[in-house]
């Protein structure tokens, strides 16, 4: 059956309910959200209805700008270690037998929809006193006694890192295991050794998905909203943190939507580079 | 030789870091008594029982797996008839929804948690639970979005072709060809939003997290107010269950295509 254009009012019937369902339930949250970050905030409700914008002047503080600049430098740098951490994991694991791929591809996808509060406690835990990593080293003879690792800046990265890696290599997956053999072929036939064949010939050739993959996991890092609250001091603390942060425990709704607008723009801007770093991939 | 024993070592280390932490969760769980100690002091199974068996976190678990099974079957009611049309038909306008489903899972997570917070909250239904099941439904619509488009552009059109030149019309071609073809991918669409309703936490809680407890919350809620093992007995099941799932889909299906392996279709 070929594909054709809808003809009578009827075809368009399917897209009755999940259009109505989109519209109702995302695009109309998302427009509130929208409106409410021009309103006042009411400390007895919610919000008063009105049209300021004091929320978004208060970006122009230290405060905020000091918590932006920390998100974004966290964010690069949790990005930066999972792509270089994952880029010849996932090379190495399409080399692998199907049945490795695709256990280790369970694993990843099992490890990736744990929730933000359960890989927190994990983590937590890991690295607290009495059960932690440290009484490992003690054992060990590394360390005299054992020691919390947290709150530190060090455990929030680790919790995001291992956050990202998961995706991070889901999201190369695809570009490795499609990479066409005989690139590698012609370059070990040249007499370069297998690593110099994927530093030179894979990774050159993968250049822009290497930085479409950078975004895209910078992008996710943003999103992290309990692992600095649990992993880190208040100083650790990220827009996403200080979005639900402002929300909920401040109820100041008016300047947690203007925090939020103001993500997804920067959210949009960088998923809009990736989609221009994509097209130009293919065009080549 | 040595290429070998690197590419080794790092495949264990990776798989190490992955799994550590899980190592010490599923280790605490197992305490005799309710401490929080690695190595395990005794052995015990009881806060593996507490789950069921303490009446709080019974509630929660009823709550969050309700939450998963309804938002999960929402999710692909939604995603079905919309991947069914811009597979059939030829409406460029249309993909309009699909950017529309994919958008709340690209965005971070808090913009649309906080978009149906203020939502709920303006239309004065906020704490209600079908809020969350709702706001869950979209979430999480993406995924069976995207596994059912693979589905549909893995379908032989000859064979549809066949079907209507032998002269079944489109409901008949959908209920005895296209939908035998794509059960797979819808299967693994709502086994996917149903694992990730279940560990969800930031929609749940800006939705009814005032009202009502799902596991995420009662773990987070549990470990404000200090340590109980039984937090990390829910920890080791839910790993499980994300497990028994994914391992279910990768027996049943082709979970290397599903993740974007041969397909020539997905760009």
């Amino acid at each position: 059956m070929r594909r054709e254009a809808p003809k009578s009012f009827a075809d368009y019937t399917p897209l009755l309910f999940p259009g109505l369902m989109l519209v109702v339930f995302f695009v109309v949250p998302f427009s509130t959200m929208i409106a409410v970050s021009f309103f006042k905030r009411n400390p007895a409700g919610f919000y008063t209805p009105d049209f300021v914008i004091d929320n978004y002047a208060r970006f122009l503080t230290t405060f905020f700008a000091g918590v932006l600049g920390f998100s974004l430098m966290l964010a690069v740098l949790v990005a930066v270690c999972c792509v270089s951490i994952a880029f010849p994991f996932t090379y190495l694991l399409t080399k692998r037998s199907r049945r490795a791929q695709t256990l280790w591809l369970v694993g990843l996808l099992s490890v990736l929809s744990l929730s933000e509060v359960i890989i927190g406690f994990a983590w937590s835990t890991l690295f607290s006193q009495t059960a932690g990593i440290t009484n490992l080293f003690v054992a060990l003879g590394l360390m005299d006694k054992p020691v919390a690792l947290l709150p530190t800046f060090g455990a929030v990265l680790a919790g995001m890192i291992y956050q990202a890696l998961p995706y991070t290599i889901l999201v190369l997956y695809p570009a490795l295991v499609r990479l066409d053999p005989t690139l590698l072929e012609a370059a070990r036939t040249l007499g370069a050794s297998p690593v110099k064949a994927f530093f030179n010939v894979v990774t050159p050739a993968l250049r822009n998905t290497i930085v479409a993959t950078l975004i895209m996991v910078f992008v996710f890092a943003l999103g992290s909203y309990l692992l600095p609250q649990i992993l880190g001091r208040p100083r650790h603390w990220t827009l996403s943190v200080l979005i639900t942060d402002q929300a909920i425990y401040q109820s100041n709704m008016p300047f947690a939507a203007a925090m939020a607008v103001f993500l997804v723009l920067i959210s949009l801007a960088l998923v809009g580079l990736t989609l221009l770093v994509g097209r130009r991939e293919n065009a080549l | 030789m040595t290429a070998t024993f690197l590419r080794r070592l790092y495949f264990t280390i990776v798989a190490l870091f992955l799994a550590a932490p899980l190592i010490v969760v599923a280790g605490v769980s197992v305490n005799a008594r309710q401490e929080l100690t690695f190595p395990p002091k005794g052995f015990s199974l009881a806060w593996y029982g507490q789950i069921f068996a303490d009446p709080e976190w019974r509630l929660a678990l009823i709550h969050s797996v309700t939450l998963a099974v309804c938002s999960a079957a929402i999710a692909v009611a939604i995603a079905l008839p919309l991947a069914w049309f811009l597979w059939r038909r030829i409406a460029p306008w249309a993909n309009i929804f699909q950017v529309l489903g994919l958008a709340p899972f690209i965005l971070p997570p808090v913009i649309t948690a906080l978009g149906f917070l203020t939502f709920w909250a303006t239309v004065g239904l906020f704490g209600q639970f079908f809020t969350a099941i709702i706001s869950h439904a979209i979430f999480f619509v993406t995924l069976p979005l995207v596994t059912l488009s693979l589905g549909f552009a893995s379908i032989d059109r000859s064979l549809v072709e066949a079907a209507a030149t032998m002269g079944a019309d489109d409901r008949t071609v959908l209920k005895t060809v296209v939908l035998p073809l794509i059960l797979p991918y819808l299967v693994s669409g709502y086994a996917f939003a149903f694992v990730l309703s279940l560990n969800e936490y930031i929609v749940a809680y800006m939705t009814i997290g005032f009202t009502t407890e799902t596991l995420p919350i009662k773990i987070f809620n549990a470990l404000r107010y200090g340590y109980t093992p039984t937090m990390a007995s829910v920890s080791v099941f839910f790993v499980a269950v994300a497990a028994l799932v994914f391992g279910a889909i990768a027996k049943f299906g082709d979970i290397r295509r599903l993740l974007g392996a041969m397909s020539s279709e997905g760009n």
